[in-house]
């Protein structure tokens, strides 16, 4: 269906807009494709979409998505993807470029987002390789890269080791206004490591990565940011000491932002209980101190952005031996239900709550999306904030290496709609 | 001897994983039952508890005399037992660790003793196999039956496991046997102390009950029991610490840090051994202190016990 010639009125919702202050019961209406305002009442014409009271919000956008097509597409295809998005209301995501071969190649950004573009109900904005072959040695071709559709540049799930590299990779994207996105994580004190290092390695006997691999690199990015006037932009933040430094920094004024994902506000490393794979995740689960820290600083704006931190595995890869199995967590499907735990308990208003999960990221990519703003696409998500429902890996539509399998969720995604057509629900 | 529910249930069996969960009376139900083996074993009488049964032995680590000494268990109480070499065979060839798992589900197997290189490789199997699992060392996690026959040896010598003083000395951070070690006798009422170069001594270990020494001297005051672990030379090169001769210069026990301890201090060793690593050979071969030959008696009972103990809900006796 053409996204021209709809005409749609969502009635009866709560409609939150954290990009304008909104928060009011009315209707929306949608033409052609893209938000026309907000009325009272459903116009006549318009084919009526009851809301039935539940929230309706600008889709969501995740700015950390694991991508496995090119190379390891039996993990998660684009299309299973572009499936597990429309499924936890995510409507633009940014995906990482470890893939193989990797997203250092401007034809091989436009590969991703035109096959992505092809499903209809994602937009995927590529962060490209900083290095060459996600190496962390050469400079790819940011500027190449951005003419490409790239939106940031970063090496995935690798850090970028050397300071110099890092230090030519801030200073030279400055020249296209890019951020720099960083695994924060020292490597050669994470070196096969599995877990973080304390009291549960060592009775598991596993090899551990000390928090402190974390703080490290964040203080080495933090004064290389200074030193060339780049935006950094720090991933997957788990550890109060690592927040404690990007929070000063930005009391000083320096360009870093920084996002985390639900794994490292909801769950502490207990969650991996005897030898759970699933909940290996790269950084590791961290300890309840770290969890707790995590949460002040999502309610004190610290953090930017919630991001799902997706990574796709399949049983294979998972299916082994605690530290030879491979990390990551699905986390698409479960990103929207797991962060309104933090309104249910409090921590975070529900404006507040979806401006980490909408406008506060769509800002860092420069997307437009993640408003309800007259002129805006019509990527929305109908949810339910209430509705309780189970995690199941096998009920999951995309990949089900969730850390969350079991886990009781208080609100649910009823439907998703990109560019006015519903993709989901 | 009421029936303890020795060992962890996974799926449908009773296995042995660990001595992590174990309390303290199916710990002592296991030495008990050792104990009663080692009297059967020294007159040599023939058993049949386990016949008809099938032991494999899967060693995926070589161990000559760990494994040897299963095999002796099980042949002694009747058992068939498999050696099953993983070199050359699928294993090495790629095959995981649940498609073993499948394919001894397929053999029936009703014991499997495995090693294995990776911590959790002993619980992952015991999740999909329907034989008992006895864990004979996984990774850097646990060795039980290494601590078992170690209790049951200090047992026979100061007649308690309660209120003794033991010094657990060397490569903490990569041994098994340690953390056995320290679960079993904290859970039995010792006081386990750890004496290691700072580099060797795994983070957050202070709180599994133990007290933390880096002089070794200060360490063994009043001990009355030490342990000495494996070196492995392999931990060298990764340079965890400068060299062997420091290391023993320091931390390999001769008979001056010997005299630290308890004038009736006994000495083990897990094996094999590096002599003039960790230990010196005087020490070693003291038979005033040393006791590491009789360690090895004991593993051929403890294992007894423990094949016997796990298969007995199978078995359909007590």
């Amino acid at each position: 269906m053409s996204r021209l010639n709809t005409f749609r009125a969502f009635t009866g919702a709560r409609l939150i807009d954290p990009a304008a202050g909104l928060d009011r019961t009315g209707t929306l209406i949608v033409r052609d494709g893209a938000i026309e305002g907000i009325a009272d009442d459903a116009p006549d014409g318009a084919e009526v979409v009851d809301c039935g009271g539940a929230v309706l919000a600008p889709g969501l956008v995740d700015m950390r998505v694991g991508l496995r097509e090119p190379g390891e597409e039996h993990k998660e295809s684009l299309a299973g993807l572009a499936a597990s998005a429309a499924a936890g209301g995510v409507t633009t995501l940014m995906v990482l470029p470890d893939t193989d071969p990797p997203l250092d190649e401007p034809a091989l950004v436009e590969f991703v987002a035109r096959r992505a573009a092809s499903f209809g109900s994602v937009t995927v904005l590529p962060c490209a390789a900083a290095t060459k072959g996600c190496a962390g040695r050469e400079l790819a071709e940011m500027g190449l890269l951005q003419e490409a559709g790239a939106v940031a540049f970063g090496d995935g799930r690798h850090a970028i080791a050397e300071a110099r590299t890092m230090r030519l990779a801030l200073s030279y994207a400055r020249a296209f206004g890019a951020m720099v996105v960083q695994h924060p994580e020292e490597p050669s004190l994470a070196s096969r490591g599995a877990v973080t290092e304390g009291e549960l390695a060592t009775r598991l006997g596993l090899p551990s990565i000390p928090a402190a691999a974390e703080a490290l690199m964040v203080a080495r990015d933090l004064r290389l940011a200074a030193l060339t006037g780049g935006h950094l932009h720090v991933a997957h933040v788990s550890t109060a000491e690592a927040i404690g430094l990007i929070r000063e920094a930005k009391a000083r004024g320096l360009r870093v932002t920084c996002d985390t994902a639900p794994p490292y506000f909801d769950l502490n490393e207990t969650a991996i209980g005897e030898w759970r794979t699933y909940a290996k995740l790269s950084p590791p689960l961290r300890t309840e101190e770290d969890r707790q820290a995590v949460v002040a600083a999502l309610a004190d704006g610290t953090i930017d952005a919630i991001a799902s931190d997706h990574q796709p595995q399949d049983t294979d890869a998972k299916r082994l031996p605690f530290a030879q199995a491979e990390a990551g967590g699905a986390g698409l499907e479960t990103l929207l239900a797991v962060t309104l735990g933090l309104v249910h308990t409090g921590k975070l208003g529900l404006s507040e709550a979806l401006a980490l999960l909408t406008c506060r990221p769509a800002a860092l990519l420069g997307a437009k999306a993640g408003t309800l703003a007259k002129g805006a696409p019509a990527d929305l998500v109908l949810f339910d904030p209430d509705r309780a429902w189970q995690v199941r890996e096998e009920a999951l539509v995309g990949a089900r290496n969730t850390p969350f399998d079991g886990r009781p969720m208080q609100g649910r995604v009823l439907g998703t709609w990109k560019a006015g057509r519903r993709v989901f629900g | 001897m009421a029936d303890s529910g020795f060992g962890q249930m996974a799926g449908r069996r009773r296995h042995l994983l660990g001595i992590g969960g174990l309390d303290p009376g199916q710990i002592r139900s296991a030495l008990d039952l050792a104990e009663t083996y080692i009297s059967l074993n020294r007159k040599g009488g023939p058993r049949d508890v386990l016949r008809g049964r099938t032991l494999v032995n899967l060693f995926f680590e070589n161990s000559t005399r760990t494994r040897t000494s299963f095999e002796l268990a099980g042949k002694r109480l009747g058992a068939d037992i498999v050696n099953m070499s993983t070199s050359g065979s699928s294993v090495s060839k790629g095959e995981t660790l649940i498609d073993t798992a499948m394919t001894l589900n397929a053999m029936h197997v009703d014991m499997l003793v495995v090693r294995h290189d990776q911590s959790g490789a002993a619980a992952l199997l015991a999740q999909k196999l329907d034989a008992a699992v006895i864990n004979a060392g996984d990774g850097t996690h646990e060795h039980p039956t290494q601590a078992l026959l170690d209790a049951v040896t200090i047992r026979r010598h100061k007649g308690t496991l309660e209120n003794l003083t033991v010094a657990i000395c060397g490569d903490v951070l990569h041994s098994r046997v340690a953390r056995s070690n320290i679960l079993l006798l904290t859970t039995m009422g010792s006081r386990v102390r750890v004496i290691a170069p700072p580099t060797l001594i795994p983070s957050g270990l202070a709180a599994m009950g133990v007290e933390v020494f880096t002089d070794m001297e200060r360490g063994l005051e009043d001990a009355d029991i030490v342990m000495m672990l494996r070196l492995q030379k392999e931990r060298m090169s990764r340079a965890f610490v400068p060299s062997a001769r420091e290391y023993f210069r320091f931390y390999g026990l001769d008979a001056a840090k010997l005299a630290c301890a308890r004038p009736d201090a006994l000495v083990m060793h897990p094996g094999p051994m590096n002599r003039g690593v960790e230990i010196d050979s005087a020490v070693a071969d003291d038979l005033q202190h040393s006791v590491i030959q009789e360690q090895v008696e004991m593993g051929v009972a403890v294992r007894m016990a423990v094949l016997d103990l796990l298969t007995r809900d199978a078995r359909g006796n007590a």
